[in-house]
């Protein structure tokens, strides 16, 4: 209970956003918007990590710097990510995941 | 109704309406726009509970950084009117049948367990702390994951830029 709001709910809304994006990431066809499917879904643990370490351990700063490395690494991926994208447009003119049938240059 | 249930009655809804909007959207850019409005509010979540630092990085990071490079590849991918095409209907089904199991399984859960009541109470963690334990070699110290990161962060620059570069053939 965090001044009236009790950690289970933010546990529900992170639940949520999360299978959403699951949702978005086995529907969507787009790369990019694949992308953003996976970032919701990064983006709900982070609020778990920070929801358990307010309300369960407010001593301590762990969920914290898990959420800060989960940014992080979250980051990374997605310049990453953005650079095969541009890769693979300027191969294929095209970044639908179904069209793109070859792999290998 | 405390003023705190209210903020987060409105942070919650925001981030679960724009979160379906950004899977859901078949303007790919407008769906980039939804998806800084649900990392926004998401911010609003961490300053709920007081973890100042962390989410002026959420918005810095996330919703400066991550999202304008995410609007970045799609200006450079596809046109800015261009309309994704629909998905199938029965994957649409699936996918929806998949994601709802798994989020009634969870909140089921969720709702039945009893999570202890702590009786501690912090104020808002200062960047001192946070600083002091990020290079702290010792118990509750982060200087190997954060070494890590620093390594990972170079190796992740050094590979876009190549992936990226124009080749010469």
């Amino acid at each position: 209970m965090f001044e009236g709001v009790p950690l289970n709910w933010f546990l529900i809304v992170a639940t949520l956003m999360f299978f959403i994006g699951i949702y978005g990431f086995l529907v969507r066809k787009n790369l990019i918007t694949m992308l953003m499917s996976l970032e919701l879904i990064l983006n709900s643990v982070n609020i778990n990590f920070v929801a358990f370490n307010k309300l369960l351990y407010p001593q301590h700063l762990e969920g914290m710097f898990f959420t800060v490395f989960i940014i992080a690494v979250a980051a990374a991926e997605a310049s990453v990510a953005i650079a095969i994208i541009i890769n693979i447009y300027r191969r294929l003119v095209n970044i639908d995941v179904e069209k793109m049938e070859e792999m290998k240059y | 109704m405390t003023n705190n249930q209210f903020m987060f009655f409105i942070f919650s809804a925001i981030i679960v309406v724009f979160s379906i909007l950004t899977v859901t959207s078949r303007r790919i850019l407008r769906a980039a726009t939804f998806l800084l409005f649900v990392l926004v509010s998401t911010a609003g979540l961490y300053f709920m509970l007081r973890f100042n630092f962390l989410a002026a990085i959420q918005l810095t990071l996330y919703a400066g950084g991550i999202v304008v490079l995410i609007i970045f590849s799609i200006l450079l991918t596809s046109h800015i009117g261009a309309k994704l095409e629909m998905p199938a209907l029965t994957k649409k089904i699936f996918a929806f049948f998949a994601a709802a199991a798994g989020a009634t399984l969870c909140i089921l859960t969720i709702i039945k367990y009893r999570f202890p009541e702590t009786s501690i109470v912090s104020g808002r963690t200062s960047i001192d702390d946070i600083g002091k334990a990020l290079v702290n070699t010792g118990k509750f110290g982060y200087a190997l994951p954060f070494e890590v990161i620093s390594i990972l962060l170079l190796a992740a620059m050094i590979g876009s830029i190549v992936i990226a570069k124009k080749r010469k053939d």
